[in-house]
């Protein structure tokens, strides 16, 4: 690291530098809202794209930021989707803002309770953990059959217009915006909340959690907050889910969705917030491209994209992009 | 022999540009959204469908009135329903299709039903056997079963035919599995047998070891023991224990579903099968005509080692009803149209004889029992007797959610 050179240091500075806004980060929302008007037909794909970053955002929170690898994220997810799922089809609640925010506290109290007892684990064990805390869950949802409808998945949830206005129509132009607007929100969030003073404890645990302990930093409860701040937001995206689709089944639980998620944030870039974003859209769009193209063998084209990103991009698609950029200021110099 | 080729070809190709040139100005392509499992452990069941249904359009293209189609597939991957129903719904929006079909898993077929009614897109399933998932929409007709349509004609035959007073079942626990289970129980006792002990034997995923279950079994000395697993290795391991654990000494009669003995499978079972009794909707050894003409075709397109099975009559009837469909509307497919002219079709099918039931939009088909024999080294089925004719049992006798 080539640290600038300064005359006298100022740390306060330097980290209100990195919270400042840049021009380029502006280019992920235009690129969204301009997709709005020159890919109209191609909305159901764009809402998959955004409800994909929300959750991959969630998994960044912890993994790139608290260095807590998960191999059951899509607990969260589908603890989400179920909650907002279950609300409409058996108590007819079909409001879908006030049923998005009951899916992301419901999953933020499961994020709470599994994440104070799993995260006085370490390593493997935690690991572990995390993945039996997802298929437990999804074990679960299969036995209680008669609330989640089981294998079968829940039918009969009935969403009302958004704002009394919008309908979830079959283009889905209104649930893009929708989406976007939720991804905003939880965007802004997940920034304020890494560059805090918050967010920069837990970078601490994460590089070295015994210091932070010597140094009389609350380390279970920091990794708890973000834990259940994370559990929230992929509720959030699992709540999305249901509503877009108005179905859940036992597949928002499942392990291939947890592993989606980590190779979408490995491939875009952890502990960078953006990593989320350039991750999953290259994802699902290669995989929807792939799937067309080739119905039989498309699985084995997603898989040699992912080899090749992951032997010769650091980093991820933005850790790559990142190293070029220093090489080409390097040899300019 | 290959100058007797040509001509035959030269005469075909005249004959359908004939055939188009009559059918000139009008003739059109229906364009039809394929949603099927291409990728995968189920990849096998979209393989099977898939070739059922290309084989039908080359082996009768007249049957579409002089109009052309032009299938887009999508892969459903896994049976989760979101990825199908974004499927249908680009499907719908993007391609512009007529009509929709496939679909292996119900979940998939559950998921895009409320989108064939709102995007007025008919919907012909060709597997998705929940019994009440015609239900879900006006625009869906299916050609494939039930587990109703197996296991209750299965509970009623056993009592009256094979003897079982009393009988246990066991199934694997998963949606196909119960709907079996239930079906058998419900027909079993309409007919005055009784269900002496009710097994779940494990997931679908892992084979397990069947011994416990069958032991249990052996102690209730039960007349006959209803078995539904996966086909393949399940099956495989259900004939094993059965011989080992000593229940065919026992004299307790293993009876089942015909998906237990599917024809890709059935070779691999090994001899513990023979004798085994199943109620089911096809199998590649029929002897009718139609049948011996679908496996000839089949063996010529796709290799002499290869069998249909009902996954692939399932397609090759799917494709003949959406001909049907076309025909009927000259091409100008509409889902009304095509329901319409679905509703009360008869065909004759390597199956037998099916038709599309006009209240339910459902098939009403022959129950065939099916015998496993040994015969010149490799295992076949033998049909020993006919239950004609089988609407769908749980929807006729209106039970849980088959009643709406």
């Amino acid at each position: 690291m080539n640290a600038p050179d300064r005359s006298a240091p100022d740390p306060h500075g330097f980290l209100r530098g990195r919270e400042r806004w840049r021009p380029v980060e502006a280019l992920p929302w235009l690129i969204a809202i301009g997709a709005f008007f020159a890919l109209p037909d191609y909305m159901i794909l764009g809402t998959q794209v955004i409800t994909m970053i929300i959750f991959a955002l969630s998994l960044d929170l912890i993994l790139g930021y608290a260095g807590i690898v998960s191999l059951g994220h899509a607990a969260y997810f589908g603890a989400g989707a179920y909650a907002t799922g279950m609300l409409s089809a058996h108590l007819g609640w079909g409001e879908p803002i006030s049923g998005l925010l009951f899916g992301g506290a419901v999953a933020g109290l499961v994020g709470f309770v599994s994440g104070w007892v799993l995260l006085r684990y370490h390593g493997l064990t935690l690991l572990m953990l995390t993945l039996a805390t997802a298929i437990m869950l999804q074990e679960l949802a299969n036995v209680l059959e008669v609330w989640t409808g089981g294998f079968d998945g829940l039918l009969g949830m009935e969403f009302t217009p958004l704002f009394g206005l919008f309908e979830n129509d079959l283009w889905g132009h209104a649930y893009y915006w929708y989406a976007l607007a939720v991804l905003a929100i939880c965007f802004l969030f997940a920034r304020r909340l890494v560059h805090s003073a918050f967010g920069r404890t837990l970078v601490g645990i994460r590089e070295n959690t015994r210091r932070m302990h010597a140094i009389g930093s609350p380390v279970h409860w920091r990794l708890v907050t973000v834990y259940t701040a994370s559990a929230t937001m992929a509720g959030l995206a699992g709540a999305l889910f249901a509503e877009i689709n108005a179905y859940v089944t036992l597949d928002v639980l499942s392990f291939a969705r947890s592993g989606a998620v980590l190779i979408v944030l490995i491939l875009g870039g952890t502990g960078r917030l953006y990593g989320a974003f350039v991750g999953a859209t290259v994802y699902v769009i290669l995989e929807d491209e792939l799937a067309k193209a080739s119905p039989e063998f498309w699985e084995f084209g997603v898989g040699l994209v992912l080899v090749l990103v992951v032997l010769f991009f650091r980093g991820g698609l933005l850790g790559g992009l990142d190293s070029a950029a220093r090489r080409l200021k390097e040899a300019r110099s | 022999m290959k100058r007797n080729f040509k001509l035959v070809a030269l005469t075909a190709a005249t004959a359908l540009t004939a055939g188009l040139l009559v059918a000139g100005a009008s003739a059109k392509e229906v364009k039809i959204g394929v949603v099927l499992t291409y990728s995968g452990g189920a990849a096998h069941f979209g393989e099977q469908i898939g070739r059922g249904m290309d084989l039908y359009i080359k082996q009768h293209p007249e049957a579409f009135g002089g109009h052309t189609v032009k299938l887009i597939k999508r892969d459903s991957k896994r049976p989760g329903g979101d990825i199908a129903k974004n499927a249908v719904q680009e499907l719908i929006t993007r391609e512009k299709v007529d009509l929709l079909t496939g679909f292996v898993f119900s979940p998939n077929a559950m998921a895009s039903a409320p989108l064939a009614t709102k995007g007025k897109v008919p919907m012909v399933i060709m597997n998705a056997g929940t019994a009440w998932i015609p239900s879900l929409s006006p625009y869906i007709a299916r050609v494939s079963f039930t587990m109703w349509h197996s296991g209750y004609p299965m509970g009623k035959y056993a009592h009256d035919k094979l003897g079982c007073k009393t009988a246990a079942a066991g199934f694997t626990n998963y949606p196909p599995g119960k709907d079996s289970r239930n079906a058998f129980q419900t027909g079993l006792q309409e007919a005055g047998g009784k269900l002496v002990e009710s097994i779940p034997m494990g997931g679908p995923r892992d084979v397990p070891d069947f011994t416990p279950f069958f032991q249990r079994v052996k102690d209730l000395k039960p007349d006959c023991f209803f078995v539904f697993v996966p086909a393949g290795n399940h099956a495989a391991a259900v004939f094993k224990t059965y011989s080992a654990v000593g229940l065919k000494a026992a004299g307790v009669r293993l009876i089942g579903p015909g998906d237990i003995t599917q024809d890709t499978k059935l070779q691999g079972m090994g001899d513990g099968a023979v004798g085994m009794i199943t109620m089911h909707h096809y199998a590649a050894d029929y002897d009718n005509p139609e049948n011996r003409a679908f496996v000839a075709a089949w063996k010529k397109a796709y290799g002499a080692d290869t069998t249909p099975d009902f996954m692939a009559v399932q397609g090759w009837d799917g494709m003949a009803a959406i001909a049907h469909a076309i025909k009927a509307q000259n091409g100008d497919v509409t889902a009304d149209g095509t329901i319409n002219a679905l509703k009360g079709w008869t065909y004759r099918s390597p199956r037998g004889s099916i038709t599309i039931d006009p209240e339910t939009r459902d098939i009403i088909m022959d129950a065939n029992v099916h015998r496993v024999v040994k015969k010149g080294g490799r295992l076949m089925i033998e049909v020993i007797d006919t239950v004609p004719q089988v609407k769908d049992p749980c929807k006729a006798l209106k039970i849980g959610k088959c009643a709406k």
